[in-house]
């Protein structure tokens, strides 16, 4: 019979036990309550074939400023769609229609007839899950987003994209060759190329949705670094299919499943003591 | 063992297919060239500068067959009254060259595709941006490909009766028609828009041609716009652009490989065609080239240059080989044409295939 070895490795975390995942450093405490919130979600209700079946049944969220927020969730269960709908991008769908409900952006109705969908987007930008710099040049990519809005002057421009580019830690890769094609850029550069052009028009509010998922996990952990440091000038919300990345870098979560919402909080709460059985089931890995 | 003999049986039949078809294409150019090329090293350059002229031959006193252009022929009769002429017949179109028909067929296709492209790449826009999927859009494309089967002749007569006869198509002239049916004077010249129709002229035949080649400009052009992937709109609408700036500024741009290749194509269909400018723009003699029998000034010299006819390289082809007897003597205005087409709508198909390549190097994603 083997003696046990006492000094030899620790023993491993037993199964039945929520593994409890402490946040990475700097990503904000437990949801700082009387925080002003910035996007107010109100009983929204979503369809993608004008009525016929509804693809967000009832949400109800508020997201606050400066904090990032996550929404985590099986495939299909609308935190995309959600996403969407916060910058209006569901509006290109033709089928596509908000039932009922409203989202309040900083106190203004999105959907009230006086608001223009462009300014929105002005205000609230967006990451998409493949990168999609255009084929011009990467000085060119982060200036887009200024030139459609009649900015010509070239000092401006050159200002504003170094600006951006600094904030987005890609300044000193590409400082040299800004003239050069943005699709000689490596996947993690190309995406943090288009966070640059997102944040260069200077919005309020970042939309990332799944910005790493067609990254290899190098790439993946310099943007989680990004986003932790974005979030000090910017309010970020985040989709990811990730969990790990949702405790590494946001300080509240949302949970959805199959179109609603079950259950919203700070993170650590929501992966350490979950208060609805499915949130339970799903971060322990039960179902995903 | 049966397995692999099909399988070298069905090999060699594609290949002997392909090769067929190949044969028949070298066979083509080589005899176009092989009768073709001669012609041009003997005439040199003036076959491409000089327009068709009838050609005279006759036998001097030694017996000698000369051969002469008439405007030649005239000088040479005026010059010397005592010499002696024998066995004298003409062929027509059969001295000179082809400037005629070269320049027609130019102006002809430029405004052809000036009309096709921008009003191809405007509804090709439409129907993939713009248009909501439903009745309205499969009821235009079925037009769309009803357009692209009906027959060249059709089009022409299509073009007779709308572009040539129709009064109502407007004219800025010194002199009206007496047919015309509503003329306004234009305030501080002495000419007036008249409304009395194009009548036979590069206008008519231009709008024709481009009718019947918009089927395949705007099919080209949907396809340029579907490559060019969903992303680069998502991402220029999700920085703040209006539909028509993200179209503008991310789509268009990326599109332009495709149309280009598109309008050249078309230029080498539409090159070609005959029935179509039959009725509407060509004619087999015509003396002089348009800008040298436009008359007038400014708007009004472009507006004449316009509606003149001309001639045109397909219906020259047309005229010597079928219309005029033939003899040795109009052989080689025959090959000589047949052969410059074919290097034409060479260069034109090899340019599209070069200018396709250069951007596509510039834009992959």
């Amino acid at each position: 019979m083997n003696e046990i070895n006492f000094e030899a490795t620790p023993e491993p975390v037993l199964p039945t036990e929520i593994p409890v995942v402490s946040p990475a450093k700097g990503c904000g405490t437990e949801g700082r309550e009387g925080v002003k919130s910035l996007i107010d979600i109100e009983n929204l209700g979503f369809s993608y074939d004008l009525g016929q079946t509804e693809t967000l049944r009832d949400i109800s969220l508020s997201i606050p400023k400066g904090q990032v927020t996550s929404f985590i969730g099986p495939s299909g269960c609308g935190k995309s769609t959600l996403l969407r709908c916060l910058n209006r991008m569901n509006d290109l769908i033709d089928t596509a229609k908000v039932t009922r409900g409203t989202i309040r952006i900083m106190g203004q109705d999105i959907h009230a007839a006086d608001v223009d969908p462009i300014e929105l987007r002005k205000r609230v930008g967006m990451v998409f899950q493949k990168y999609n710099p255009f084929p011009k040049s990467i000085f060119e990519n982060v200036a887009y987003g200024m030139r459609i809005q009649g900015v010509k002057s070239q000092k401006v421009l050159g200002e504003a994209v170094e600006r951006a580019l600094r904030q987005s830690a890609l300044w000193d890769e590409v400082k040299d060759r800004l003239s050069s094609s943005a699709l000689g850029l490596s996947g993690g550069q190309q995406q943090r190329l288009c966070i640059a052009r997102a944040i260069a028009v200077q919005p309020e509010i970042i939309l990332m949705d799944e910005p790493c998922s067609a990254l290899d996990p190098i790439a993946t952990a310099r943007i989680e670094e990004l986003i932790t440091e974005l979030k000090e000038n910017y309010t970020i919300v985040i989709v990811t299919h990730n969990m790990q990345q949702a405790t590494r870098v946001s300080a509240r979560t949302a949970f959805f499943y199959l179109g609603e919402l079950i259950e919203v909080g700070p993170t650590t709460k929501i992966f350490g003591n979950p208060s609805k059985k499915q949130t339970e089931d799903y971060v322990s890995g039960r179902f995903g | 063992m049966r397995g692999l003999w099909r399988d070298v049986a069905g090999y060699a039949v594609f290949a002997f297919c392909t090769y067929f078809v190949l044969l028949c294409a070298f066979y083509i150019f080589f005899d176009i060239t092989a009768k073709g090329l001669p012609v041009l090293m003997d005439k040199g350059t003036a076959f491409l500068t000089k327009s068709p002229e009838t050609l005279v031959v006759f036998k001097d006193e030694t017996d000698k067959i000369v051969q002469m252009p008439m405007s030649e022929y005239s000088v040479f009769r005026k010059e010397n009254p005592g010499a002696v002429i024998r066995d004298e017949h003409t062929h027509s179109y059969s001295a000179g060259g082809i400037m005629g028909p070269l320049v027609g067929t130019a102006l002809l296709v430029i405004v052809c595709m000036l009309v096709a492209l921008t009003t191809g790449v405007a509804t090709a826009i439409f129907l993939n941006e713009y248009a909501r999927k439903g009745r309205f859009l499969n009821m235009v494309r079925l037009a769309i490909m009803n357009l692209a089967g009906v027959p060249s002749i059709v089009f022409g007569l299509f073009g007779l009766g709308v572009f040539c006869l129709w009064p109502w198509l407007p004219v800025l002239t010194h002199e009206p028609t007496e047919s015309a049916v509503l003329v306004i004077a234009v305030p501080f010249t002495d000419g007036s828009l008249s409304f009395q129709g194009w009548g036979t002229s590069i206008l008519a035949g231009g709008f024709t041609l481009a009718i019947m080649v918009l089927p395949v400009i705007i099919t080209a052009c949907e396809e340029a716009l579907k490559a060019v992937p969903m992303g680069f709109r998502e991402a220029a609408m999700a920085l703040g652009a209006t539909k028509w700036q993200a179209i503008r500024t991310a789509v268009l741009p990326y599109a332009k490989p495709g149309i280009m290749t598109a309008s050249i194509l078309g230029v080498t269909r539409v090159a070609g065609e005959t029935a179509p400018i039959m009725f509407t723009a060509a004619l087999a003699h015509k003396g002089a080239l348009p800008w040298q029998e436009a008359k007038g000034s400014g708007l009004f010299w472009l507006s004449d240059f316009l509606t003149q006819s001309v001639q045109a390289l397909p219906y020259h082809i047309y005229t010597v080989s079928a219309r005029i007897p033939q003899s040795e003597y109009t052989q080689p205005m025959q090959s000589g044409s047949v052969f410059v087409f074919m290097l034409l709508v060479m260069i034109f198909a090899g340019l599209s295939i070069y200018l396709r390549g250069r951007y596509r190097k510039n834009l992959k994603w």
